[in-house]
Order: C-alpha cells, then structure tokens, then sequence
C-alpha cells in the first residue's frame, strides 16, 4: 500500500522532522502549519534542497545539496549511523530483510565521499545522522525534489532505508510521508489509476484479485500491467498506442520536452480530451468533452497525503454544457456497448468498499460523522489506522518483513558541460499551480509572470542584470525569460516555474528523461546555458 | 521460483489498530459557577467550564484555534476573594473557586467595555458585539456627538481583501493568525500607544510592499469586519451582499494534496467568500492564498 505513513497531528509532536526536497512552505502551506506547530513544541526541522527555500528559513540546518545527489547523501547518512553504533537492531532484526547487503552497499559512502558529490560538509552531514537516529520519534517528509529524477524510485528507497536502519517507521510520530502535489494524487492511486492496480492497491496480476473483480464486473480484465504515462508517450511514438482520451491533465503542457510532447499529441488519430478548460491539449483535441469541477460542481471523495478519504461537494452548477465525470464516463461506455447505468457518486464508492478491503468500512455516512477517514479502515467499527506498518512492531512479524534496498548514487542525466554549465532546477511558487489552468483565472498580488531566478553571482558573471531578458537554451530547446536575482540561490543554480506555459514554455527546456518504475521525467534537472538578447 | 514481491498482496492488518499514546487523563477540579457545582479538567479556563454547563459567557478576542490575549476584556468574571475581575478566556481553574458570571460588577464592566467600543468603531458588520451591547444595555450614543472615533477611510491596495480599520476594534486575532498561531508570517504588529494604537504592517507599508502572503488567515478570525474580502466589500458597497441567500457547503480544496476543508459561502450561483471550520483537524480553520482565493476558474470559469 502507498501512502503517507503518518497523520498531520503527528508532525506536531514529533521530535525530528527531515523535509526532503520539498518547499512545503510554499508548496503545501497547511502542512507546513502542522511542521511549524512542531517547531514551536521543540522538535528540530532539517531541510534538504538546493534552494535556500522558506522553509529552510525555518530550519535548524539547511543542507543546500546539488541537484540530484540525493542517494549519495542519503547513504552516507545511512553509513554513519551504522557506524556509530546508532542503528535500531531491535528492529532490523525482528522486522526487516537485507541489512547486511545495505550495509555492505553504503560502506563505500564516507562523509568526506558525500562531502565532495553533493557539497553538503561532511559535519552537516553527520549532525543530521546522529540527530536523526537518536531522536525518539523523527519522520521525513518528501516532494518531488525526490520524485522528479531519472531514478526517483530510487531516491524514495534511499530514504525508506533510513526510516529501516532506525526503526523511525511504523509508530506514533515517526513515519515516512510522501507530500501529494494534487488534490486526488493520492485518491487516483489508490483507486487504481496506475498501470499495475485495480481498486485499493490490488495487483492486476494477481490471478485471485482479478477473479474477484471480474466476478463483480462481468468482464475479462487482461492479466498484465498497463502503461504509465511516459510509457503512453514511448507507445505513442512506437505507433502502438494511437487513441488517447485525456481528463483533467494538460500533458502538451506539462510533459517534459514539449516539442516531442506536442508532437506525438498531433501525431494520435484520435485525442479526446474532458477539462474544464480549452487547454493546450484540448486545441490539439479530435473531441473536447468539457466537464464539471471536481471539488465544487459535483459530489465524490477525494484522498489526502495522510491517506485521508474525504468528501467533495457540489455547491455550484456547472456552467453551459459541462457535465459532470461520471455521466461523461457512463455515456460514453454507452457508445462503447456497456450499460453502466447512471449510477450516483455514492453508488459508485458503494461498489469500491465492496471490492477493495482498505476502504470497506467508509461509508459515506461515516465519513460525513468523522470528517474524512483514513485508510486502512476495514468495517464499520474501524477508526482507520493513524500511521502505517505498525505490525513491523510485533514480534514475530507476521506477514513480510520490510526490505532494505540497496541504491547507488547516479547524478542527473542531462550532464554540465562548458557549453550548458547552469543548472536550472524547477518547481512551484506559493500562488499558482501548475499549469497555471486553474490558478491564472484569480488575481494574485504576489504574482510576476515566470523569471529565470538566478544568483546574484550569476548575474554578474554572465553579465545580466535583475530584470535584463536572456536566451535560455538547453539540449532540446530554448526561451526567452526575464532574469530575477534570488539570493536563495547558489552560484550555478537556476529556478523557473511551469506556472506560465503561455508566456515562457519552461518544458521546451526540460529533459524526458524518466525513471523506468515509476515513469516521472527528471523536471528537477536541466542543463541550460544563458545569454544576455 | 522466486518469492513474490512484497507488494503482491496487501500485508494483514496489525493485530491492534494503531493509535495514539495514551495521556494521562487530567484530574478533575470542582468549583461553583452562580451557584451551580461544576467539575472540569485541570488545566480548563474558567470560560469552557461556563459554557460546559450553558453560560453564554461573551467574548470577542477570544476564539478556539487561537491562544488567548486578555486584550478585550469582555468576558471578565468575578472569582470570590480576587480584587480584581479576571478574564474568563485565559484563568484556568483552581479547585474551590466561586465565581460570578452575571453580578452587577460584571455587568457594569462588561456594558463599559462595549459603549467604549461601540462609540468609538463603526460596529455595523460586528454582530456579536451588537448582541452583547444590547444585552448589557450599552448606551454608545451617551458620549455624545463629539466621542472620539477611529474613523479613517477604507484601505484598498490588493486585488483580494480590504481593510477597514474604522470597524478595528484592537482584538489582535489578526496579528496571532499572523503570527505564531497559525502563519508565522508576522507581516502586522500593533503599533502605537493608547487610543493611538492600530494594526499595521511595518512602518504601515500597503500590503503589497509587506510581509504578506494573502493567505487571508486574517480575514478569517476577524470578529468586526474591518478585514474583509474584496467580492464580499464591494457587494456590499453595491448593496447585493444578502447572506440570507447564501448557501454553505463543505468540500475539499482542489489544489495541492493536503486535504483542506473549504466552506464556500454561494450567492446566486457564484462562490462569494471561503472559509474552513475552525474544529478541523487538517486547517484548524486555516488556509492558504489559493485555497482561500483561488477559485474564480469555477461556475463562470473566470470570465
């Protein structure tokens, strides 16, 4: 199962809170409340990022490491707490796999090796080992500064390693929490939007799952894992993947490499897209079917990053022709020859509680009395697990221990060279979203449009001054972008945003470079070179 | 045959649904309110033991998501044996009190709290404080014509809030919400002295130019009005505003994973102000500048 292991309320009484490429000062501000609640009970906050982000502002040391050295930093923390004696044998002993070949993987990983690959000193370094492994309670928390690398999954394990070497997993207060950057990242997962999942993380390719859900849908579900998104734009580009029918997602926007994007989108002999706008995508689009909101023009659930079932209702009537998801979905099985009927949304999640037993006893009614529930909540009578894996706390374990996977340090693919030295880093401002589909229809007073942020030291080095225009050009593209000096910038470090696709096409920059499990695309590291225009 | 991966299958659930770690439970402390026996928690203000047994006890710096500043002074209580009223919103309770919510001495201060108030602000978008004026029989008018005022026009210098500091009644919860309770932001202090003090970025800069994120978390806790969305200003100016046609409904907010509560407060068919319920576990009634703002692309699409 996939999720944030621990509940907000926990970051408030927790000891040591490691926020691991995430800005969550801007990025998700609630959550950074919860993280500041913590900091004033007493609890040490470190941050890791390239940037000296806000939240860093408000941590106890900042480890400004360079752009994709993630691993090499995460395993020396590892190699140190082992070295001092400090990992938690109780619990790799009773409830993990693997700890000898971690151990032997990270030896090599010495302070002064991650000093020098990823900038960070080596007295740094060792500060957040050893506060980490004694605290009592301690959790990291990560966003897509992990995420969106070529080996994102990697990343992500280098740092479950650590939550293992120290028993910080799995208890009131330590946990390991993914930060979604969507509404219904979380809620789209667990309801089966992946490419190897049916409802409430049942595998498709086990025979037992797809016997239950095929006895329930009178239909034959093929036995093998589908494509994620970049394994869609690989199909698209091998001819094999020619219809495409997208809702809710701007990809001709915001897929890295915008060029290849746009054009496998026009390549496709049918593109149907359901939004609420006419994005990007939906002018490419054979058939636009435009929709109703989510969260305010009809009724449903939507699932947090503390794995948080929670109601979405309609307040509003949707404008003009737009309906809503689901009688779009129904109306066009219709044409396809199933009758789904025209089930309400509260039938629909009827039939999930039925089918999937993390979500079995959520009723709507429950989750109207308790103000969300969080998965697992297996009946009626279950208050929903406030953190994840607490059996790896029994002894015996029963069910499979947790593994150590081992993982090395593999740095960015789009390599600094003479010609392309900057690297151009990207990610959100606190006040727009995205795309900007949604956020560009409000009037932000704290809106510029989109800058390339550069150091000071930078700006003179290159010869541009804050405001100055400059080329942006990287392997695959270029831009024109206005420069703005932010100090929380190191020299050779730049920042854009994808919020202003109209204006400066940040993706035309980017490289689709993606991890082969998980499919994200390394938006977190672009070699680019600038001149003044 | 190689072991199955250990995502393959859901692993069993713990053999005892995780919780919390139990705290232990407070003592129970015995006082008289009016007369009446009451039984609290330790550590409760002399405030929720009177409304625990029904006490409509007023207050107006106070509020639940933040933590209490004596500063209004309205809801004082007498406590047999104290020479000077207390604040109910922050004593705690001490075992044996005998307290007095509604004597004459506690009637006639709260009264002058709220003429002082109610003469020198423009109370009209404040209607707790009208209730209780008109319960304590304020006579605000018996200062006469000439009673000093914080009158100063309306200052509109963003695209998304006012601020009225004519309907400013000193409370502070804006700069708590600000501040340590909620924001920690600190873009607005107190500034000056006396009947001189007011709220006020620094060195009373437009907002633009401040420390402010427009998180509008102090909108949110304002009791008077004075700070105020710019939809719900500018319907009002126009006379449209009727909160008797505004419907309420809760939903979550369609922006980053973190699960918000929104309460969207619709007029005719349009979101015309956002809020979140001050008991949620995720906001605590706190938001975030496109949480609380963000959601003209809805009904009309922005146009």
């Amino acid at each position: 199962m996939g999720g944030g292991t621990s509940s907000y309320g926990e970051v408030e009484e927790t000891d040591v809170i490691l926020l691991w490429g995430s800005n969550a000062r801007e990025t998700h501000p609630i959550f950074f409340h919860h993280v500041l609640r913590g900091v004033h009970n007493g609890a040490r906050l470190y941050v890791v990022d390239p940037r000296r982000t806000g939240s860093a502002e408000w941590a106890d040391a900042w480890l400004g490491l360079d752009v994709g050295s993630d691993i090499a930093l995460a395993n020396a923390i590892g190699r140190e707490i082992i070295v001092a004696g400090l990992t938690c044998e109780a619990f790799t002993r009773n409830a993990t796999d693997g700890f000898e070949a971690y151990r032997t993987a990270v030896e090599p990983y010495t302070l002064e090796y991650a000093e020098r690959e990823t900038g960070v000193p080596a007295e740094a370094i060792r500060t957040v080992a050893h506060a980490y492994a004694r605290a009592d309670r301690a959790m990291i928390c990560w966003t897509l500064g992990i995420t969106e690398h070529h080996n994102a999954v990697d990343n992500v394990l280098a740092l479950v390693n650590l939550s293992l070497l120290t028993g910080h997993v799995g208890r009131y207060g330590s946990g390991l929490n993914p930060l979604r950057g969507q509404n219904n990242v979380q809620g789209g997962g667990d309801m089966g939007a992946l490419p190897d999942r049916l409802p409430g993380f049942q595998h498709v390719e086990n025979d037992e799952v797809r016997a239950k859900f095929e006895t329930a849908w009178g239909v034959t579900i093929p036995p093998k894992r589908g494509w994620h998104l970049t394994g869609m734009f690989e199909a698209m580009e091998r001819g094999e993947l020619t219809a495409l029918h997208v809702v809710g997602e701007n990809p001709a926007q915001s897929e890295a490499d915008q060029h290849r994007a746009v054009r496998l989108l026009e390549g496709l002999e049918t593109l149907v897209v359901q939004d609420l706008f006419l994005t990007k995508t939906a002018e490419l689009a054979d058939v636009v079917l435009p929709s109703a909101a989510g969260w305010a023009e009809s009724e449903g659930t939507v699932t947090s990053s503390e794995r948080r079932v929670q109601r979405v209702r309609r307040a509003l009537d949707p404008p003009g022709e737009a309906r809503d998801d689901l009688a779009i979905i129904c109306d066009l099985a219709r044409r396809l020859g199933h009758d789904l009927g025209s089930p309400s949304a509260e039938e629909v999640w009827e039939e999930v509680r039925s089918l999937s037993p993390v979500h079995a006893g959520m009723s709507y009614r429950r989750l109207e009395e308790l103000g969300g529930i969080r998965w697992p909540c297996y009946d009626d009578d279950h208050p929903g697990e406030l953190f994840l894996h607490s059996r790896l706390w029994e002894e015996p374990v029963r069910g499979p221990r947790a593994p150590f996977v081992p993982v090395e340090h593999d740095p960015p693919v789009d390599r600094l060279d003479d010609e392309f030295p900057i690297r151009l880093t990207t990610g959100r401002r606190l006040d727009s979203f995205n795309t900007g589909v949604q956020t560009a229809r409000y009037r932000s007073p704290l809106r510029r449009g989109e800058t390339l942020d550069l150091s000071p030291e930078d700006g003179e080095r290159y010869g541009v001054a804050d405001g100055e225009r400059v080329r942006v050009r990287s392997r695959r593209g270029e831009v024109l972008a206005p420069v703005r000096y932010d100090r929380s910038l190191r020299p050779g470090l730049a920042f854009m945003t994808l919020h202003f696709g109209d204006q400066v096409a940040t993706n035309l920059l980017t490289i689709d470079a993606t991890d082969p499990k998980s499919g994200t695309a390394e938006f977190k590291a672009t070699a680019i070179h600038i001149e003044k225009v | 045959m190689s072991a199955e991966p250990i995502w393959f299958r859901l692993p069993p659930p713990p053999t005892e649904v995780p919780r919390a770690p139990e705290r232990p439970a407070p003592r129970a402390v015995e006082l008289t309110i009016d007369g009446a026996s009451v039984a609290v928690p330790e550590g409760a203000t002399l405030l929720e033991a009177c409304r625990s047994i029904g006490i409509d006890t007023p207050t107006l710096c106070y509020l639940e998501n933040l933590t209490p500043v004596n500063v209004c002074r309205v809801c004082v209580v007498e406590v047999e044996g104290l020479r000077t009223l207390v604040p109910a919103c922050s004593r705690t309770v001490e075992p044996g009190m005998v307290v007095q919510t509604d004597s004459e001495r506690v009637r006639h201060s709260r009264r002058m709290v709220l003429e002082f108030l109610a003469s020198s602000v423009d109370v009209s978008t404040a209607p707790d404080l009208r209730r209780y004026a008109e319960r304590y029989g304020a006579e605000p008018g018996r200062y006469g014509p000439t009673a000093a005022t914080v009158a100063q026009p309306v200052k509109v210098d963003n695209e998304l809030y006012v601020r009225d500091y004519a309907k400013c009644i000193l409370c502070y919860r804006c700069v708590e919400a600000c501040g340590t309770d909620a924001q920690n932001t600190f873009a607005i202090a107190v500034a000056g002295r006396g009947f001189e003090a007011r709220i006020s970025t620094e060195f009373a800069v437009p907002l633009p130019d401040s420390a402010c994120v427009y998180c509008g978390n102090c909108i949110g806790v304002c009791p008077t009005g004075a700070l105020m969305f710019r939809s719900e200003h500018e319907m009002r100016a126009a006379g449209t505003w009727d909160e008797a046609r505004q419907a309420r409904t809760d939903t979550i907010c369609p922006y980053c994973g973190v699960g918000c509560t929104l309460t969207l407060h619709v007029q005719d068919g349009e979101i015309v102000k956002v809020t979140s319920p001050l008991d949620h576990e995720v906001t605590a009634g706190h938001l975030c500048i496109k949480g609380r703002f963000g959601w003209a692309f809805v009904g009309k699409r922005g146009e």
